[in-house]
């Protein structure tokens, strides 16, 4: 006796018997209840919800930020004492190298 | 008049839960057969309808559209169903001794005079289950979408998602898995 036709021969029984397509009764109804606290999953709508809130946190922080550096920065008491300074900041190194020279 | 699988779809996806009960209705019976290929106990076949309907109905948003939605639930199906196979791999029947008195008596039949032994006796489908049973997840879905269901390699590779050399693999091993089984059977039964 060979398992090759011992395997023939059932696979053929079950090619008879296919399985049958009878459904409980109300099955969709069961099926129905199980759905009504889900929703379709929409891709984007996934990506869409994490994303609003990190660009809503990116803004907030962008907003605290500028606050705080305009709350922090030094009051110029007026224009021409700022330019002054800027002047200095600006020519600090090169007049530095001109003392070295004389 | 009756709405068309795309309207009914597109009606879920605008927020009408409700068109999905008319696609259930409709192949409901599709499933519950293929369901039954892989699970025995009526509670199990079941529940793997319901997990089918519930995660067609969660990525139906996926669905393009470009192959008719029948395609797609069922290869839903058997993914599903492959993934059940996998989670019972452990209570995978494992002694013949527990071989029923006609399957015991069909085989009898079937070693004196193969010919005489009927394809169509409830034995050789009981029998043919219990093998089945036996075989690992992958190879009993290949032997039952290949050779039970005659299906081609290249269907079988879209449903399962695998490569078709895969599957080709997977079917020879498979033969050569159940062709084992069954000497396993005729040793321990006849010699």
């Amino acid at each position: 006796m060979k398992p090759s036709d011992l395997q023939t021969k059932l696979i053929n029984a079950a090619r008879r018997a296919p399985p049958p397509d009878q459904v409980p009764y109300a099955f969709e109804k069961r099926i129905m209840a199980r759905l009504a606290g889900l929703s379709p999953a929409n891709q984007w709508a996934l990506w869409g919800r994490p994303l609003w809130r990190a660009a809503l946190s990116c803004v907030a922080i962008t907003l605290l930020c500028g606050v705080w550096s305009l709350a922090s920065a030094p009051k110029a008491e007026n224009s021409d004492s700022f330019a002054q300074a800027f002047e200095h900041a600006v020519f600090a190194s090169s007049d530095q190298h001109l003392e070295e020279l004389w | 008049m009756e709405l068309t699988d795309a309207e009914l779809i597109a009606a879920v996806l605008q927020g009408d839960p409700a068109s999905f009960e008319p696609l259930v209705v409709k192949y409901q019976p599709r499933v519950f057969a293929t369901a039954r290929r892989y699970a025995r106990r009526e509670s199990e076949v079941e529940d793997i309808v319901q997990e089918v309907f519930i995660k067609a109905f969660q990525k139906l948003a996926g669905f393009r559209g470009e192959a008719p939605f029948e395609h797609w639930l069922m290869r839903l199906a058997v993914r599903t169903c492959y993934d059940f196979l996998r989670a019972h791999q452990r209570s995978r029947e494992k002694a013949f001794s527990e071989l029923s008195q006609p399957e015991t008596e069909w085989l009898d039949k079937y070693v004196v005079e193969p010919d005489a032994a009927d394809e169509h006796a409830e034995a050789a489908r009981q029998l043919i289950q219990r093998i089945l049973s036996r075989l690992s997840p992958s190879a009993r879905l290949v032997i039952t979408m290949l050779e039970i269901e005659e299906r081609p390699v290249k269907e079988i590779a879209e449903m399962t998602g695998w490569s078709v050399p895969l599957v080709k693999v997977r079917a020879f091993r498979a033969r050569a898995e159940m062709r084992k089984i069954l000497a396993k059977i005729t040793k321990e039964k006849y010699m």
